[in-house]
């Protein structure tokens, strides 16, 4: 089962790969440069749903006790900081040879950052914790916290960096992006879905074994 | 158990005079620069205070081995979150108060024209800030290095609350009125309610045995 996921997530790659070169269309103004947002695009999706996972998985864990729970939870915050990571350097990428600069403290930007540091100390967190058990539930207990505190940090970042008052909504303006973009965005979402999922399925399994050979 | 918390504040008003002379140190005699730099000063100031006195909320508990007598406490274990909250935000006020004060005394700002306007930013910016921290230190109570993880945990999750409360600060330092802030305002008071609910809920999860 797990097998044929990590297949299924090399097939949904390589056509996210023939999307991105072949299919979809060079840019006109950035050249190839751009077609690394079929990777950082995808990256952060995954990483906002790997967090989501984090917040859904916490919160059965401490309503259940179920140790299963905390195993998906703590891959999950894994894979989020690792796509988390792969966003950030990507578009450090992208920047450098657009923006002239590998950084620079724009609020999408800035609140990514704040993500990744914070299931970062998360992470830390469960690393300084010797008994399980109580890993488990202090990891529960912050992984809801953080969760929580992921819409606070969005609004405070982008008001920061934009002095006017908010939009009404989340992210303003609408798709003025071709179909076909748009097409190699999704079917890399997908694929990079299908690889948190075949990971995740993989870190919960040897988290298992690890917990069962400690007992 | 008085006797500690005063020994606490002393500690961290001496701690807060200090940070005084290392900004100074830091910007040099430039009055305009010294401004333009108040309200992330004052913030960097609390929040650093902070990091020392919520750090400590446990630690007699923990010095005395009482830790156990809390985990065996009857009744609702939120209590003694709220109380632990209410005390920790009184000794923020108390060092925030002090340290306002210094500035005034110091650096020759104006702080008693805003000062309505800032007492409601610098009340909800420190709720925030000791509802986490009160819940962040009963988590790394019996964690190692947790003098290290405290800051490192607790540090991301208030960005929300520190850009709010210095672009707040810094307008009312600029004598706008509240109204030009109401959204910072906002968003404090739901950071507030979200992190004080969230608080109440869980501290039970970090009080089992």
């Amino acid at each position: 089962m797990t097998r044929a996921l990590g297949w299924l997530a090399v097939v949904g790659l390589v056509a996210g790969l023939v999307m991105g070169f072949a299919v979809a269309p060079r840019e006109v103004t950035q050249g190839n440069v751009q077609r690394i947002m079929y990777v950082h695009v995808p990256s952060v999706w995954v990483a906002y749903v790997a967090f989501a996972v984090v917040f859904v998985a916490s919160i059965v864990y401490l309503a259940r006790r179920a140790e299963g729970a905390d195993h998906v939870a703590h891959a999950s915050a894994e894979l989020g900081v690792l796509f988390t990571g792969l966003t950030i350097a990507t578009g450090s990428i992208w920047g450098k040879p657009t923006w002239g600069a590998w950084w620079t403290w724009d609020a999408r930007l800035t609140s990514v950052a704040v993500l990744f540091v914070m299931y970062l100390g998360y992470l830390l967190l469960r690393g300084m914790i010797d008994e399980p058990e109580r890993a488990a539930r202090y990891a529960a207990v912050l992984g809801v916290v953080a969760a929580l505190n992921i819409p606070l940090v969005h609004f405070s970042v982008y008001w920061w960096r934009t002095l006017h008052q908010p939009p009404s909504l989340m992210k303003p303006g609408g798709s003025s992006m071709p179909r076909v973009i748009v097409w190699a965005l999704l079917v890399n979402f997908a694929a990079f879905a299908l690889v948190y999922l075949y990971f995740l399925a993989r870190r919960v399994r040897l988290l298992r074994l690890e917990a069962e050979a400690a007992a | 158990m008085e006797h500690r918390s005063k020994e606490t504040l002393n500690a961290l008003v001496f701690f807060a005079l200090l940070l005084l002379f290392v900004f100074q140190f830091a910007l040099g005699p430039d009055r305009e620069r010294l401004a333009a730099a108040l309200p992330g000063l004052l913030w960097l100031g609390f929040v650093l205070a902070g990091l020392l006195g919520l750090g400590r909320t446990f630690v007699l508990e923990r010095e005395n081995d009482c830790w156990d007598a809390l985990l065996l406490a009857p009744g609702d274990k939120s209590a003694i979150y709220v109380g632990k909250l209410a005390v920790n935000v009184l000794l923020m006020l108390v060092v925030e108060v002090l340290l306002l004060v210094l500035f005034t005394f110091f650096f020759n700002v104006d702080l008693v024209g805003p000062l309505p306007a800032l007492a409601l930013v610098l009340a909800l910016g420190t709720l925030g800030l000791a509802a986490v921290g009160t819940l962040f230190a009963a988590m790394t109570a019996q964690v190692r290095a947790r003098e290290l993880l405290f800051p490192v945990l607790l540090l991301p999750v208030q960005v929300p609350v520190l850009l709010a409360t210095v672009k707040a600060t810094e307008a009312v330092l600029l004598g706008e009125p509240l109204s030009a802030v109401a959204h910072w305002l906002k968003l404090l008071a739901a950071a507030d309610v979200v992190y004080v609910a969230a608080g109440v809920l869980t501290f039970d999860f970090l009080l089992e045995s």
